[in-house]
């Protein structure tokens, strides 16, 4: 049995993909892809002494779920939504080990409640007055499987639409080692039950059981070998080769890495 | 369109009040808590926890050796109880391993590990070899741990929505249910005792010198517990006995308020009720007893009451469990749903233990000594910071 919904807007940032349409240009094949450190925004959408606090995880996935919410046309206050990060702000979380692992444990309490993993959730609910249901997952290299098939299941429900945020930053040095995530990569997705004027693919989802050994049940890669080295080292990339399919108006299946055990087979079908 | 009503095929929950149903129920019914002085690893603070006796000694099985942190092995003691692992091999052998999800709440998984390894750190600032980020800190160590011990290949996620993780644990594998992705589901939640959450509510104020007390007078904030509580999701078969327990209804919302206080009036919480309400196609008037997110802190329990007068009146029963087992974080929803479940197959309606004097500016009907009424409907609240609200609806069979 499968799941599907209608894509009616896609954002996206990372390093050197500033926004949709310069990523969709790039993954047409019209432009060439020039890495380079990924610039994350001031997000205008909070108020002042939150937008001065906001780390990169907050500033990135309020950057690509403002992108999508208004390419959709869409009040991004309407719009239930689904964030889904392998580790949520690793700057923050580095800043109170090291607090914890002085003699006074002084933690700043700022630093506590935006240690949450729901934090960027939390802040674009409050930016936007979006009093819907958000829900916050993480499934470590699987993450962006795991939003995307809990954003499915949701839309099924939502009239409104649903936003998927899914999103990665970097940890600093010494949690860096362990979790060599390279750089701020998240892309974000308006979909819909039913298809509007502005839907410019469909997603049917099925699960695939996962197989090293048959090249058939390999994940999709990217056809840029740079955009291929994104997609592996940042598992929110995992989810470019449903943007490239989508940028190219192709139809096709693609297979999305997802668990060890599991792929996500995505039928995708442009709407003309 | 309302979500389905799903079966808790089995259940099972382990906290301070001891490892498994059986002594759960022992415990609520003596209105007995588990709360002692915090001696926790090395914190030096002044307060209360609801603390898990034995884990640091549970073994988890080799081939899942890399998993070993406080957080999985609080996990493993639990699966352990109530021939839960039975019951998911039976489902697993009718349904298909990869038609079974998993997908388990919690808010800092195995960061004592990280904790404990930033002391470590060598004279250039690394961490020790042996640390394993993603088999413990990470948040989905615990989902990542309960799918490998149960050997399922379906989808699995971690919910991380701070205090209200493990409850909206149910609504995703509910989504995922109807959405036929799966055939039944494990969820549950898994939080253990930290130095980041007990220096950091502390940071914030909100802990309690003493053992915490729901809606008293005089609360002053909450104590902190851990806890690992799980159940088994199915569609509803079409004959069961009375006494099993059915999730009827899911409500989620957000403040849109306040990352770590909410809002003044409940409203996101106000918001929840009533949308598990709708989904169940229940009146107010249906619910015989709610089983608050009670944490004792003076703004919460204040915009909790005035939620619940809102949507119930100032008559239907409520109480907060916490006293009894702290306040488990990202574990609390589902173990406070183990709660709602003993509560409906043993039909009583459990007093908030810790609780003296009812603060009177709080209107809700709040019970402090067990009430022997049978209940048929039970909701209950999970909230957390980031504003995030769900409420669940739970009743009998028959």
């Amino acid at each position: 049995m499968s799941c599907s919904a209608y894509v009616d807007s896609v954002g996206i940032l990372g390093p050197g993909l500033a926004d949709w349409p310069a990523a969709r240009a790039v993954l047409r094949g019209e432009s060439v892809y020039l890495p380079a450190p990924t610039v994350l925004p001031v997000p205008q959408l909070l108020p002042p002494a939150e937008r001065r606090r906001a780390g990169r995880v907050v500033r990135l996935a309020l950057a690509i779920a403002s992108e999508a919410s208004l390419r959709a046309g869409l009040d991004p206050g309407s719009l239930q939504s689904v964030f889904s990060s392998s580790g949520g702000d690793g700057h923050n979380c580095h800043e109170l080990c090291v607090t914890l692992a002085t003699a006074e444990r002084a933690v700043s309490p700022t630093r506590f409640s935006n240690s949450v993993h729901n934090a960027a959730a939390g802040y674009w609910s409050i930016a936007t007055g979006a009093r819907g249901a958000a829900n916050v997952l993480c499934a470590y290299d699987a993450s962006f499987g795991a939003g995307l098939l809990e954003a499915l299941a949701l839309a099924r429900s939502q009239r409104a639409g649903v936003l998927l945020v899914s999103y990665d930053t970097e940890y600093p040095a010494p949690l860096f080692a362990h979790r060599p995530i390279p750089d701020a990569f998240g892309i974000s997705l308006v979909l819909k039950a039913e298809r509007g004027p502005l839907s410019i693919a469909r997603i049917d989802v099925a699960l695939a059981a996962a197989d090293q050994e048959r090249s058939a049940l390999r994940p999709r890669a990217c056809a840029d070998p740079r955009l291929e080295a994104l997609r592996a080292a940042i598992p929110a990339a995992r989810g470019l080769p449903l943007l490239e399919c989508i940028a190219k108006a192709e139809g096709g299946t693609v297979l999305l890495d997802y668990l060890d055990v599991a792929r996500l087979a995505l039928g995708v079908t442009a709407c003309p | 369109m309302p979500g389905s009503t799903l079966h808790l095929a089995a259940l099972t929950a382990t906290s301070c009040l001891g490892r498994g149903l059986a002594a759960t129920l022992d415990a609520l019914l003596q209105s007995r808590s588990g709360l002692t002085p915090c001696q926790f690893e090395t914190a030096r603070l002044s307060t209360f926890v609801g603390e898990v006796a034995g884990v640091d000694a549970v073994e988890l099985p080799a081939p899942l050796r890399r998993f070993a942190c406080r957080n999985n092995r609080l996990a493993e003691l639990a699966l352990g109880a109530d021939r839960f692992i039975e019951s998911v091999e039976r489902s697993a052998v009718r349904h298909g391993r990869h038609r079974i999800g998993v997908f388990i709440g919690t808010s800092t998984a195995g960061i004592l590990e990280t904790e404990l390894a930033y002391r470590q750190r060598d004279a250039g600032g690394a961490l020790p070899a042996s640390f394993d980020y993603a088999a413990t800190h990470n948040s989905f160590s615990p989902a990542d741990y309960v799918r490998r011990r149960l050997g399922l290949t379906g989808p699995a996620a971690a919910v991380s929505c701070a205090c209200a993780s493990s409850a909206k644990a149910f609504a995703s594998a509910r989504r995922m249910i109807d959405a036929g992705l799966i055939d039944c589901a494990v969820v549950g939640g898994v939080d253990s005792l930290c130095l980041t959450t007990l220096y950091g509510f502390h940071s914030l104020q909100l802990t309690s010198s003493k053992p915490c007390r729901p809606f008293d007078a005089e609360r002053d904030g909450l104590s902190i517990g851990e806890a690992a509580a799980f159940a088994l999701l199915e569609r509803t078969p079409t004959s069961l006995g009375a006494d099993e327990i059915l999730l009827q209804g899911v409500g989620e919302s957000s403040d849109a308020h306040h990352m770590s206080a909410p809002h003044p009036e409940g409203l996101g919480a106000r918001l929840a009720m009533q949308a598990a309400l709708a989904d169940a196609e229940l009146a107010a008037q249906s619910i015989d007893y709610v089983n608050l997110h009670g944490t004792a802190t003076p703004s919460n329990d204040r915009a909790e009451s005035l939620a619940v007068c809102h949507v119930f009146g100032a008559a239907t029963l409520c109480s907060s469990t916490k006293g009894a087992t702290g306040h488990t974080l990202g574990a609390a929803g589902a173990l406070e749903a183990v709660v709602a479940a003993l509560a409906l197959r043993h039909g009583f309606v459990p007093g908030g233990t810790g609780t003296r004097r009812v603060d009177p500016e709080l209107r809700a009907a709040y019970l402090t000594a067990n009430r022997h009424d049978a209940p048929k409907h039970v909701l209950s609240n999970s909230f957390g910071f980031g504003g995030v609200n769900c409420s669940l609806i739970f009743g009998r069979a028959g």
